[in-house]
Protein backbone atom coordinates (compact mmCIF):
# COMPACT_ATOMS: atom_id res chain seq x y z
CA UNK A 1 0.00 0.00 0.00
CA UNK A 2 1.10 3.68 -1.11
CA UNK A 3 0.89 6.70 1.58
CA UNK A 4 -0.43 9.59 -0.55
CA UNK A 5 1.21 12.02 0.88
CA UNK A 6 4.59 10.49 0.14
CA UNK A 7 3.25 9.41 -3.38
CA UNK A 8 2.42 13.11 -4.38
CA UNK A 9 5.82 13.97 -2.83
CA UNK A 10 7.43 12.21 -5.48
CA UNK A 11 4.99 13.36 -8.16
CA UNK A 12 5.88 17.15 -7.49
CA UNK A 13 9.14 16.51 -9.37
CA UNK A 14 7.78 15.40 -12.15
CA UNK A 15 4.26 17.31 -13.15
CA UNK A 16 6.38 20.11 -14.92
CA UNK A 17 3.64 22.20 -16.11
CA UNK A 18 1.04 19.88 -16.37
CA UNK A 19 -2.27 20.55 -14.71
CA UNK A 20 -3.00 18.63 -12.44
CA UNK A 21 -6.63 17.87 -10.95
CA UNK A 22 -6.08 16.68 -7.46
CA UNK A 23 -9.07 14.88 -6.81
CA UNK A 24 -9.36 13.43 -3.73
CA UNK A 25 -6.11 14.00 -3.72
CA UNK A 26 -6.04 17.24 -2.97
CA UNK A 27 -6.11 18.03 0.90
CA UNK A 28 -2.32 17.09 0.73
CA UNK A 29 -1.49 18.45 -3.05
CA UNK A 30 -2.33 22.03 -2.35
CA UNK A 31 0.03 21.60 0.53
CA UNK A 32 2.56 20.50 -1.54
CA UNK A 33 1.80 22.02 -4.89
CA UNK A 34 4.15 25.09 -6.08
CA UNK A 35 2.71 26.25 -8.70
CA UNK A 36 -1.18 26.29 -7.79
CA UNK A 37 -2.44 28.07 -10.85
CA UNK A 38 -1.91 25.08 -12.68
CA UNK A 39 -3.70 23.23 -10.50
CA UNK A 40 -7.65 22.29 -10.53
CA UNK A 41 -8.54 21.16 -6.48
CA UNK A 42 -12.55 20.93 -6.89
CA UNK A 43 -12.90 18.82 -3.86
CA UNK A 44 -16.42 16.84 -4.91
CA UNK A 45 -18.67 19.03 -7.26
CA UNK A 46 -20.07 15.82 -7.89
CA UNK A 47 -19.61 12.21 -7.00
CA UNK A 48 -18.71 10.19 -9.96
CA UNK A 49 -17.67 12.93 -12.55
CA UNK A 50 -13.79 13.73 -12.05
CA UNK A 51 -12.23 11.06 -14.52
CA UNK A 52 -14.90 13.11 -17.37
CA UNK A 53 -14.54 16.54 -16.04
CA UNK A 54 -10.43 15.80 -16.35
CA UNK A 55 -11.23 14.12 -19.92
CA UNK A 56 -13.19 17.13 -21.13
CA UNK A 57 -10.26 19.26 -20.06
CA UNK A 58 -7.88 17.15 -21.87
CA UNK A 59 -9.61 17.32 -24.87
CA UNK A 60 -9.94 20.91 -25.15
CA UNK A 61 -6.30 21.80 -24.35
CA UNK A 62 -4.54 19.49 -26.51
CA UNK A 63 -1.21 21.07 -26.13
CA UNK A 64 -0.97 20.89 -22.38
CA UNK A 65 -0.69 17.63 -20.47
CA UNK A 66 -3.53 17.03 -18.22
CA UNK A 67 -3.02 14.96 -14.88
CA UNK A 68 -6.36 13.14 -12.61
CA UNK A 69 -6.40 12.03 -9.23
CA UNK A 70 -9.27 10.33 -9.44
CA UNK A 71 -10.47 7.63 -6.72
CA UNK A 72 -12.10 4.12 -7.05
CA UNK A 73 -15.50 5.01 -5.19
CA UNK A 74 -15.85 8.09 -7.76
CA UNK A 75 -15.10 5.84 -10.82
CA UNK A 76 -17.16 2.99 -9.70
CA UNK A 77 -20.27 5.46 -10.01
CA UNK A 78 -19.44 5.90 -13.74
CA UNK A 79 -17.37 3.41 -14.99
CA UNK A 80 -18.58 4.21 -18.78
CA UNK A 81 -16.35 7.06 -18.56
CA UNK A 82 -13.54 5.08 -19.06
CA UNK A 83 -14.61 3.86 -22.58
CA UNK A 84 -15.92 7.57 -23.67
CA UNK A 85 -12.02 8.11 -22.70
CA UNK A 86 -10.73 5.71 -24.76
CA UNK A 87 -12.56 5.98 -28.00
CA UNK A 88 -10.88 10.64 -27.96
CA UNK A 89 -8.46 8.75 -26.51
CA UNK A 90 -6.39 12.24 -25.68
CA UNK A 91 -2.90 11.83 -25.85
CA UNK A 92 -2.41 13.99 -23.19
CA UNK A 93 -4.51 12.66 -20.31
CA UNK A 94 -2.67 10.73 -17.50
CA UNK A 95 -5.37 9.02 -15.46
CA UNK A 96 -4.08 7.76 -11.94
CA UNK A 97 -6.61 6.07 -9.55
CA UNK A 98 -5.76 6.21 -5.78
CA UNK A 99 -7.75 2.87 -4.69
CA UNK A 100 -8.19 2.83 -0.72
CA UNK A 101 -10.71 0.13 -1.14
CA UNK A 102 -13.57 1.91 1.07
CA UNK A 103 -15.46 5.40 1.36
CA UNK A 104 -12.81 6.72 3.28
CA UNK A 105 -14.17 10.53 4.01
CA UNK A 106 -17.87 8.47 4.86
CA UNK A 107 -16.12 6.16 7.94
CA UNK A 108 -14.22 3.74 5.59
CA UNK A 109 -17.22 1.77 4.65
CA UNK A 110 -16.02 -0.96 2.01
CA UNK A 111 -16.66 0.37 -1.78
CA UNK A 112 -18.62 -2.79 -3.79
CA UNK A 113 -16.05 -5.91 -4.03
CA UNK A 114 -13.43 -3.71 -2.62
CA UNK A 115 -10.40 -6.21 -2.26
CA UNK A 116 -11.31 -8.09 -5.85
CA UNK A 117 -12.11 -5.37 -8.34
CA UNK A 118 -9.13 -5.38 -11.57
CA UNK A 119 -9.24 -1.52 -12.33
CA UNK A 120 -6.75 -1.96 -14.59
CA UNK A 121 -8.13 -5.13 -16.16
CA UNK A 122 -11.30 -2.93 -16.57
CA UNK A 123 -8.90 0.31 -17.87
CA UNK A 124 -7.84 -1.95 -20.44
CA UNK A 125 -10.60 -3.71 -21.63
CA UNK A 126 -12.29 -0.26 -22.23
CA UNK A 127 -10.03 0.77 -24.70
CA UNK A 128 -6.91 2.23 -22.58
CA UNK A 129 -3.44 1.71 -24.58
CA UNK A 130 -1.46 1.64 -21.34
CA UNK A 131 -2.13 0.70 -17.86
CA UNK A 132 0.13 0.25 -15.04
CA UNK A 133 -0.41 -1.39 -11.66
CA UNK A 134 1.31 0.01 -8.53
CA UNK A 135 1.05 -1.13 -5.23
CA UNK A 136 4.11 0.27 -3.37
CA UNK A 137 6.05 3.52 -3.15
CA UNK A 138 9.48 2.60 -4.81
CA UNK A 139 7.71 1.20 -8.03
CA UNK A 140 5.86 4.42 -8.39
CA UNK A 141 9.29 6.23 -7.98
CA UNK A 142 11.26 3.80 -10.82
CA UNK A 143 8.20 4.05 -12.97
CA UNK A 144 6.78 7.30 -12.84
CA UNK A 145 8.78 9.19 -15.57
CA UNK A 146 8.46 6.35 -17.66
CA UNK A 147 4.59 6.76 -17.29
CA UNK A 148 4.64 10.54 -18.05
CA UNK A 149 7.15 9.84 -20.96
CA UNK A 150 4.20 8.28 -23.22
CA UNK A 151 0.96 9.22 -25.03
CA UNK A 152 -1.93 8.82 -23.11
CA UNK A 153 -4.63 8.33 -22.17
CA UNK A 154 -2.27 6.03 -19.68
CA UNK A 155 -4.54 4.94 -16.82
CA UNK A 156 -2.48 3.94 -13.68
CA UNK A 157 -4.45 1.94 -10.72
CA UNK A 158 -2.51 3.12 -7.47
CA UNK A 159 -3.30 1.06 -4.04
CA UNK A 160 -3.27 3.35 -1.46
CA UNK A 161 -3.34 3.40 2.26
CA UNK A 162 -7.31 4.68 3.48
CA UNK A 163 -7.06 8.12 5.49
CA UNK A 164 -10.42 7.59 7.06
CA UNK A 165 -12.42 10.44 8.19
CA UNK A 166 -15.11 10.19 10.75
CA UNK A 167 -15.27 13.70 12.11
CA UNK A 168 -18.92 14.93 11.61
CA UNK A 169 -19.03 16.68 8.04
CA UNK A 170 -19.99 20.44 10.00
CA UNK A 171 -16.27 20.00 12.19
CA UNK A 172 -13.92 18.75 9.57
CA UNK A 173 -11.45 21.32 8.71
CA UNK A 174 -11.82 22.56 5.19
CA UNK A 175 -8.50 22.04 2.99
CA UNK A 176 -9.60 23.88 0.05
CA UNK A 177 -8.16 27.17 0.55
CA UNK A 178 -9.48 28.86 -2.94
CA UNK A 179 -13.13 29.03 -4.07
CA UNK A 180 -14.80 27.44 -7.30
CA UNK A 181 -14.61 30.49 -9.11
CA UNK A 182 -11.27 31.50 -7.78
CA UNK A 183 -9.67 28.37 -9.27
CA UNK A 184 -11.33 27.99 -12.46
CA UNK A 185 -10.68 31.80 -12.94
CA UNK A 186 -6.92 31.28 -12.09
CA UNK A 187 -6.74 28.50 -14.35
CA UNK A 188 -8.35 30.02 -17.04
CA UNK A 189 -5.97 33.03 -16.53
CA UNK A 190 -2.85 30.92 -16.34
CA UNK A 191 -3.42 29.07 -19.77
CA UNK A 192 -4.93 32.57 -21.55
CA UNK A 193 -8.54 31.18 -22.07
CA UNK A 194 -10.03 34.24 -21.00
CA UNK B 1 -35.36 26.41 -42.75
CA UNK B 2 -38.56 24.69 -43.70
CA UNK B 3 -42.60 26.25 -44.13
CA UNK B 4 -43.80 22.87 -43.42
CA UNK B 5 -44.39 22.76 -39.42
CA UNK B 6 -41.99 20.33 -38.49
CA UNK B 7 -38.31 21.12 -36.77
CA UNK B 8 -35.68 19.83 -39.36
CA UNK B 9 -32.48 18.55 -37.99
CA UNK B 10 -30.55 20.90 -40.16
CA UNK B 11 -31.86 23.98 -38.61
CA UNK B 12 -30.93 22.61 -34.89
CA UNK B 13 -27.46 22.47 -36.91
CA UNK B 14 -27.32 25.54 -38.24
CA UNK B 15 -28.06 26.99 -34.72
CA UNK B 16 -25.15 24.73 -33.32
CA UNK B 17 -23.12 26.10 -36.09
CA UNK B 18 -24.04 29.77 -35.74
CA UNK B 19 -23.37 29.43 -32.18
CA UNK B 20 -19.70 28.47 -32.54
CA UNK B 21 -20.80 25.45 -30.67
CA UNK B 22 -17.24 23.22 -30.92
CA UNK B 23 -18.29 19.79 -29.13
CA UNK B 24 -21.63 17.73 -28.78
CA UNK B 25 -21.77 15.91 -25.78
CA UNK B 26 -24.51 13.35 -26.17
CA UNK B 27 -26.09 10.16 -25.71
CA UNK B 28 -28.35 9.01 -28.33
CA UNK B 29 -31.90 8.46 -28.95
CA UNK B 30 -33.76 7.29 -31.81
CA UNK B 31 -35.38 10.42 -32.34
CA UNK B 32 -32.15 12.40 -33.08
CA UNK B 33 -30.49 9.78 -35.57
CA UNK B 34 -30.98 12.27 -38.53
CA UNK B 35 -29.18 15.04 -36.62
CA UNK B 36 -26.47 12.27 -35.66
CA UNK B 37 -25.60 11.98 -39.29
CA UNK B 38 -25.55 15.42 -39.83
CA UNK B 39 -23.15 16.24 -37.10
CA UNK B 40 -20.94 13.28 -38.05
CA UNK B 41 -20.47 14.85 -41.25
CA UNK B 42 -19.77 18.63 -39.77
CA UNK B 43 -15.76 19.15 -39.71
CA UNK B 44 -16.19 21.87 -37.03
CA UNK B 45 -18.16 19.84 -34.56
CA UNK B 46 -16.68 17.06 -32.64
CA UNK B 47 -18.83 14.52 -31.20
CA UNK B 48 -18.51 13.14 -27.76
CA UNK B 49 -20.51 10.24 -26.91
CA UNK B 50 -21.02 9.15 -23.12
CA UNK B 51 -22.75 6.25 -21.89
CA UNK B 52 -24.85 7.74 -19.28
CA UNK B 53 -26.21 11.16 -19.26
CA UNK B 54 -24.86 12.47 -16.18
CA UNK B 55 -21.76 12.04 -17.51
CA UNK B 56 -22.31 14.84 -19.77
CA UNK B 57 -22.48 17.97 -17.20
CA UNK B 58 -18.82 16.75 -16.23
CA UNK B 59 -17.42 16.29 -19.45
CA UNK B 60 -19.23 19.57 -21.00
CA UNK B 61 -17.88 21.37 -17.24
CA UNK B 62 -14.22 20.12 -18.46
CA UNK B 63 -14.95 21.25 -22.20
CA UNK B 64 -16.05 24.90 -20.61
CA UNK B 65 -13.30 24.92 -18.14
CA UNK B 66 -10.77 24.71 -20.96
CA UNK B 67 -12.06 27.61 -23.50
CA UNK B 68 -14.11 25.00 -25.78
CA UNK B 69 -18.30 25.60 -26.09
CA UNK B 70 -20.07 22.36 -25.93
CA UNK B 71 -23.76 21.85 -25.69
CA UNK B 72 -25.42 18.60 -23.84
CA UNK B 73 -27.75 16.48 -26.37
CA UNK B 74 -29.94 13.82 -24.47
CA UNK B 75 -33.47 12.81 -23.92
CA UNK B 76 -35.37 13.95 -20.59
CA UNK B 77 -35.51 10.44 -19.20
CA UNK B 78 -31.49 10.82 -19.06
CA UNK B 79 -31.77 14.12 -17.61
CA UNK B 80 -33.93 13.05 -14.81
CA UNK B 81 -30.80 10.81 -14.23
CA UNK B 82 -28.17 13.83 -14.22
CA UNK B 83 -29.54 15.71 -11.35
CA UNK B 84 -26.96 15.64 -9.13
CA UNK B 85 -24.13 15.87 -11.91
CA UNK B 86 -26.23 19.05 -13.01
CA UNK B 87 -26.53 20.58 -9.53
CA UNK B 88 -22.63 20.40 -9.34
CA UNK B 89 -20.34 20.39 -12.39
CA UNK B 90 -23.59 22.64 -14.11
CA UNK B 91 -24.69 24.81 -11.66
CA UNK B 92 -21.62 24.68 -9.44
CA UNK B 93 -19.12 25.40 -11.40
CA UNK B 94 -21.45 27.66 -13.61
CA UNK B 95 -20.93 25.96 -16.51
CA UNK B 96 -22.35 28.11 -19.37
CA UNK B 97 -23.71 25.24 -21.20
CA UNK B 98 -27.15 24.22 -22.98
CA UNK B 99 -28.88 21.23 -22.75
CA UNK B 100 -30.94 20.28 -26.04
CA UNK B 101 -33.39 17.63 -24.40
CA UNK B 102 -35.88 15.57 -26.13
CA UNK B 103 -39.20 15.76 -24.47
CA UNK B 104 -40.19 11.95 -24.70
CA UNK B 105 -44.23 12.19 -24.17
CA UNK B 106 -44.82 15.23 -24.76
CA UNK B 107 -47.69 16.68 -26.64
CA UNK B 108 -49.06 20.22 -27.15
CA UNK B 109 -52.32 19.06 -26.20
CA UNK B 110 -51.06 18.16 -22.10
CA UNK B 111 -51.84 14.96 -22.97
CA UNK B 112 -48.93 12.86 -22.05
CA UNK B 113 -49.15 9.94 -24.25
CA UNK B 114 -46.66 8.00 -24.70
CA UNK B 115 -44.17 7.86 -21.44
CA UNK B 116 -44.51 9.47 -17.79
CA UNK B 117 -41.18 10.98 -18.18
CA UNK B 118 -42.76 14.24 -19.78
CA UNK B 119 -44.93 14.82 -16.18
CA UNK B 120 -42.00 15.20 -15.07
CA UNK B 121 -39.61 17.16 -16.89
CA UNK B 122 -40.49 20.80 -16.57
CA UNK B 123 -41.23 20.46 -12.65
CA UNK B 124 -37.41 19.16 -12.62
CA UNK B 125 -36.24 22.05 -14.48
CA UNK B 126 -38.43 24.29 -12.31
CA UNK B 127 -37.24 22.10 -9.15
CA UNK B 128 -33.27 23.09 -10.16
CA UNK B 129 -33.57 26.41 -10.85
CA UNK B 130 -33.22 25.84 -14.67
CA UNK B 131 -34.75 28.35 -17.43
CA UNK B 132 -35.88 26.40 -20.44
CA UNK B 133 -37.59 27.07 -24.07
CA UNK B 134 -39.49 25.39 -25.97
CA UNK B 135 -38.79 24.39 -29.86
CA UNK B 136 -41.72 22.53 -31.88
CA UNK B 137 -40.23 23.69 -35.17
CA UNK B 138 -38.46 25.88 -37.54
CA UNK B 139 -40.29 28.33 -36.53
CA UNK B 140 -39.20 28.44 -32.70
CA UNK B 141 -35.06 27.40 -33.99
CA UNK B 142 -34.23 31.19 -32.64
CA UNK B 143 -35.24 30.22 -29.23
CA UNK B 144 -31.74 27.78 -28.85
CA UNK B 145 -29.97 31.21 -29.63
CA UNK B 146 -31.48 32.88 -27.15
CA UNK B 147 -30.77 29.80 -24.72
CA UNK B 148 -27.52 30.49 -25.60
CA UNK B 149 -26.91 33.77 -25.15
CA UNK B 150 -28.42 33.25 -21.31
CA UNK B 151 -26.63 30.51 -20.52
CA UNK B 152 -23.26 32.89 -21.38
CA UNK B 153 -24.59 35.95 -20.05
CA UNK B 154 -25.44 34.05 -16.52
CA UNK B 155 -22.79 31.67 -16.73
CA UNK B 156 -25.25 28.67 -16.01
CA UNK B 157 -27.15 25.63 -18.12
CA UNK B 158 -29.85 26.30 -19.80
CA UNK B 159 -32.35 23.88 -21.62
CA UNK B 160 -34.20 23.45 -25.14
CA UNK B 161 -36.75 21.22 -24.39
CA UNK B 162 -37.47 19.92 -28.59
CA UNK B 163 -41.19 19.27 -28.04
CA UNK B 164 -41.24 17.61 -31.81
CA UNK B 165 -38.94 14.57 -31.53
CA UNK B 166 -41.02 11.96 -32.86
CA UNK B 167 -42.95 13.47 -35.92
CA UNK B 168 -40.25 15.35 -37.87
CA UNK B 169 -36.57 14.33 -36.60
CA UNK B 170 -36.81 10.55 -38.23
Amino acid sequence: MIDTLEMLKIFKSYRGKSVVIPGRGGKHWVKLSDNPSRDIPLGDPAMGGHASYAFGLALAIPDETVILFDSEGDLLMNTGALATIADLAPKNFYHFLLDNECYATTGGQPVPNAQKVDYTGLAKSMGYGSTYFIDNLEDFDQKISEILSQDGPVFIHLKINPEIENVPINQRVRWQNRSWDQVLNDIKTELSLK
Amino acid sequence: MSNDGSLNPESVLSQLKSNNITHVVWLPDSETNWLYLLMKDEPTIELVPVSREGQAFSVAAGLSTGGKKPVILIQNTGLLESGDSLRGWGIGLKTPVVMLIGYRGWTRHGKNAFHDVAKFTEPFLIAMGINYYLVENDGDIDRISYAFDEARENSKPVAVLVGDEYSSWN
